[in-house]
C-alpha cells in the first residue's frame, strides 16, 4: 500500500488539471442547460425528458424565443424546490469529504506535492511562502486553461473518440485505482485486517459497477451515489496535494475565471456551450448529477460516452507522452469534467441521423401523458465539478482549522448559499457568487 | 459513556429544534431556503432566497473580528481585562446580531414584494409571520450548532468532565442552555418581526434587552442556577409573548387541547 502512496504524486499531475475546466464546463453547461430545460419543459408539455440528454436543443431555441416573464416566474417557483434537490447531493459529498478528512490522517499528510504545483510552501518567509504559491496557483490556473482550450477544440473538430476514449480511462482510474487506495487507508485507520483477494472482490464489483452506471444504464440513486463517491475522491485527492496558501489561491482564481470563461463571448466554455448548441446536442448525463431519471430512450444514447473517453484519453496523450501513469491520471482527472460535455458529443458520435429523430420520436411519444405533467416533476441537473470543488473548499477548512468545526460548519453553510445563488440567476452567474466564495475564505482564515 | 455523553447532549440542545424543523419547515422548500443561507446580494425580486444562517454568520463574524482584535492589542495576562474584553465582545456580539437580524428582516419584506408580484394570484407563498418564524428557527440553530459542536466532538473523545476541579456538569448544562437559546432565539424572531412590522420599537428594544440579559446571564457560569434559571423564564415569557402576537390565546388553546382530546378519544373530555 505504501509503495501505491508513493506513486500517487506523479499520477495527479493530469488530474488535477484536468478537473478544473471540467468542472466549470461542467457547472456552466449545467446552469445553462438547466435553464434550458427548465424553459423547454415549461414550453413543451410533450418533453418530459427534459432532465434527459435526449433533449434537443432544437426546443432550446424555441424556447428561448418565448415569454421571458412566464419564464421568470416558474423560475422563482420551482427554482426553490430544485435548490433543495441539489443541498442533498451537494451535502452528502461534504459530508463525506470532511468524514473523511476528520478520521483518515493519510489525507492530511502532506507527501509531496503535484508537479502542477512545484513550488515549495515551506519557506523561511512569509513573503517567499505568498510567492511560491501565487507562482503555483498561476501554473495551475494556465494548465488548467489551456486543457479547457484543448478540449474546446477536440469539441469543435468533432475529436469525439479522443474524448472518448479519454473519459473512459479517467473513470476507470478514479473508480478503481482511487477506491482502492481510500479503501486501503480506511482499513489502516481503523486497523481492519483485510486480505488481497477479497480486496479485488470488492474493487473490482465496485470498479465495474460504478462503469456501468455512470456510463451507460443504471438504477438512478445507484448512479447519483457513484457520482456523488467519484466526487468525493476527487476532492480528497485534491486536499491532499494542494499546500494550504495555494489550494485557497487557486479557488479563488478558479471563481473568477469561471465567471469569466462564461461570461466572456470568447470565453472556451461559453463557445462550448454553443456549439452544442448549434449542433443539437446535450450535455454528458453520465458526469452531471442529475435528480430525476433519465428518460429512457435516452439510456441508449449514452454509450457514445465511452468513445469519448477514449479519445479524451489520446489528447493526453499528446499533451504529456512521457509518463504513461500521467496520462491515465490525467484521465482519471478529466472524469469529473470533460466527460460531461463529452457525453454531450457523444450523442453526436453515434449515429448522428438517427439520434435527431429518435429524440424527435421520442418526444411526440408521451404528448398526451406529458399535459398532466406537473412542471415541478422536473429534475435538476448539476455538473460534478462543483460538487468536487466546494467539497475542496469544506475539506481544506477542516483540515487546516485544527480541528475546530465550527470553521467547517461555516464553509459548508456558505457554500450553500452559493447554491442559492447560482441556482438563482438565470442567464449568468453573479458577482454575488464571488462574495460567497470570498466569505467562505475569509471564515476559514479566521477560523485557521 | 462518551458514546452516551455525545448523543445526549446532541437530542438535548438540538432535538427540539430539529422536530420543529421536520414538522414545520422541511416540506417546504422556500422555508428551507429562507432558514438556510442568507443572500448577501438581495435586491429585486430573485433575492428569495434569504437565508437567516448565513446572516448569524455574519455578524458572528464581525464580533469575532474585533474581539480577536481587541484581544490582540491588549496585555494577555491581565485577567480582569481580558473578562472585561470578553463582556463587551458578548455584549457587542448581541448588538450585531440584533442588527442583523433587523438587515434580514428588511430584506425578507422585500423577498416577500417579489414573491407577491410574481405570483398568480396576488398574494405570497409565505407570509412575514412565518418568514420571521422560520427565521428565527434558522438564527437559533446556526447559533446553537457553534455553541454545541466543537463541545460535542470533544464528548465524543477520551477525558473526563470536571477533573481539574470544574463543574462536572458542563456538558450537560451547555447542552441545555443552548437548547433554551435556540427556542428564544424562534420567540425573539416573531417579536422582532411583529414589532418591525407594526413599528412597535418597544418590542424590538425588549427583544434585545432579554438578548442582552440571558447573554450576560451567562458570565455566572458555573453557577448554573444564575444562568439557566433565568433563560428559562425569558423562554417561557418570549413563548407566550409571541403566542399572543401570533394569534393565539387562552381559547385557541383550550379548542386545540380539547380537539386533540376528543379526537384521541370519543368521551368528552373532562
Amino acid at each position: 500500500m505504501t509503495e501505491l502512496s508513493a506513486h500517487l504524486p506523479q499520477f495527479q499531475h493530469g488530474q488535477m488539471t484536468e478537473n478544473f475546466p471540467d468542472n466549470h464546463l461542467s457547472n456552466t453547461n449545467d446552469n445553462s442547460e438547466r435553464r434550458r430545460h427548465d424553459n423547454s419543459e415549461r414550453r413543451r408539455n410533450d418533453n418530459p425528458g427534459s432532465e434527459t440528454n435526449g433533449q434537443p436543443q432544437n426546443n432550446i431555441q424555441q424556447v428561448v424565443d418565448q415569454d421571458e416573464e412566464e419564464d421568470e416566474e416558474l423560475t422563482l417557483k420551482y427554482g426553490a424546490k430544485h435548490v433543495i434537490m441539489l443541498f442533498v447531493p451537494v451535502t452528502l459529498c461534504m459530508v463525506v469529504v470532511v468524514a473523511t478528512i476528520k478520521s483518515v490522517s493519510f489525507y492530511t499528510r502532506k507527501d509531496g506535492q503535484l508537479i502542477y504545483t512545484p513550488f515549495t510552501e515551506e519557506t523561511d518567509t512569509i513573503g517567499q511562502r505568498a510567492l511560491n504559491s501565487i507562482l503555483n496557483a498561476a501554473i495551475m490556473i494556465s494548465v488548467i486553461i489551456v486543457m479547457t482550450i484543448l478540449l474546446v477544440v477536440l469539441y469543435k473538430y468533432r475529436c469525439y473518440k479522443v474524448i472518448h476514449g479519454w473519459l473512459i480511462i479517467s473513470s476507470l482510474l478514479l473508480l478503481f485505482f482511487f477506491s482502492f487506495i481510500y479503501l486501503g487507508e480506511v482499513f489502516k485507520t481503523y486497523n481492519v485486517a483485510m486480505d488481497y483477494i477479497t480486496v479485488a472482490l470488492i474493487i473490482w464489483n465496485f470498479g465495474v459497477v460504478g462503469m456501468i452506471c455512470i456510463h451507460w444504464k443504471g438504477p438512478l440513486r445507484l448512479q447519483q451515489a457513484y457520482l456523488i463517491m467519484i466526487s468525493a475522491l476527487m476532492a480528497l485527492v485534491f486536499i491532499k496535494y494542494l499546500p494550504e496558501w495555494t489550494a485557497w489561491l487557486i479557488l479563488a482564481v478558479i471563481s473568477v475565471y469561471d465567471l469569466v470563461a462564461v461570461l466572456c463571448p470568447k470565453g472556451p466554455l461559453r463557445m462550448l456551450v454553443e456549439t452544442a448548441q448549434e449542433r443539437n446536442e446535450t450535455l454528458f448525463p453520465a458526469l452531471i448529477y442529475s435528480s430525476t431519471m433519465v428518460w429512457l430512450v435516452n439510456m441508449a444514447e449514452e454509450d457514445p460516452e465511452g468513445q469519448r473517453k477514449a479519445s479524451k484519453n489520446s489528447t493526453y496523450d499528446k499533451q504529456a507522452p512521457a509518463n504513461q501513469s500521467q496520462n491515465e491520471d490525467a484521465e482519471a482527472d478529466d472524469g469529473g469534467f470533460s466527460q460531461e460535455w463529452q457525453q454531450q458529443r457523444d450523442n453526436r458520435i453515434g449515429p448522428i441521423e438517427s439520434t435527431p429523430e429518435s429524440r424527435a420520436a421520442v418526444q411526440a411519444l408521451p404528448s398526451n401523458s406529458q399535459t398532466s405533467e406537473d412542471p415541478e416533476e422536473r429534475g435538476v441537473k448539476l455538473g460534478l465539478g462543483d460538487f468536487i470543488f466546494y467539497s475542496v473548499l469544506v475539506g481544506k477548512a477542516s483540515a487546516t482549522a485544527s480541528g475546530d468545526w465550527n470553521t467547517t460548519l461555516a464553509c459548508f453553510v456558505a457554500i450553500l448559499i452559493h447554491w442559492g445563488f447560482n441556482l438563482e440567476q438565470k442567464d449568468e452567474r453573479s458577482p454575488g457568487t464571488v462574495v460567497a466564495k470570498v466569505y467562505d475564505a475569509v471564515i476559514s482564515v479566521d477560523g485557521y | 459513556m462518551t458514546l452516551a455523553v455525545f448523543f445526549g447532549c446532541t437530542f438535548i440542545a438540538f432535538g427540539p429544534a430539529f422536530s420543529l424543523f421536520l414538522f414545520t419547515i422541511a416540506r417546504d422548500p422556500l422555508r428551507i431556503i429562507i432558514l438556510i443561507a442568507g443572500s448577501v446580494w438581495g435586491w429585486g425580486p430573485w433575492a428569495t432566497s434569504g437565508h437567516r444562517a448565513f446572516f448569524w454568520l455574519v455578524s458572528l463574524l464581525l464580533s469575532s473580528l474585533i474581539w480577536f482584535i481587541a484581544v490582540k492589542a491588549s496585555d494577555p495576562h491581565d485577567e480582569p481585562l481580558q473578562k472585561g474584553l470578553l463582556i463587551f465582545g458578548v455584549m457587542f456580539s448581541v448588538l450585531l446580531q440584533e442588527a442583523f437580524r433587523f438587515l434580514y428582516y428588511k430584506l425578507l419584506r422585500k423577498a416577500i414584494e417579489g414573491l407577491v408580484a410574481l405570483s398568480e394570484d396576488g398574494c405570497s407563498p409565505i407570509s412575514i409571520q412565518q418568514m420571521a418564524y422560520v427565521a428565527g428557527v434558522g438564527f437559533g440553530l446556526m447559533s446553537g450548532a457553534f455553541s454545541m459542536i466543537n463541545l460535542l466532538a470533544d464528548a465524543l473523545g477520551p477525558g473526563t468532565v470536571g477533573i481539574h476541579g470544574d463543574s462536572q456538569l458542563y456538558f450537560l448544562t451547555s447542552a441545555f442552555m443552548t437548547m433554551v437559546l435556540i427556542f428564544l432565539h424562534t420567540f425573539w424572531g416573531i417579536l422582532f418581526f411583529h414589532g418591525c412590522e407594526n413599528r412597535r420599537w418597544w418590542e424590538i428594544v425588549a427583544v434585545v434587552v432579554m438578548h442582552l440579559a440571558v447573554s450576560g446571564s451567562t458570565f455566572c457560569n458555573p453557577l448554573y442556577v444564575g444562568s439557566l434559571v433565568p433563560s428559562y423564564v425569558l423562554m417561557a415569557i418570549a413563548a407566550v409573548w409571541a403566542y399572543m402576537l401570533s394569534g393565539g390565546s387562552v381559547q385557541n388553546l383550550r379548542r386545540f387541547l380539547l380537539c386533540a382530546q376528543s379526537e384521541a378519544s370519543p368521551q368528552p373530555a373532562s
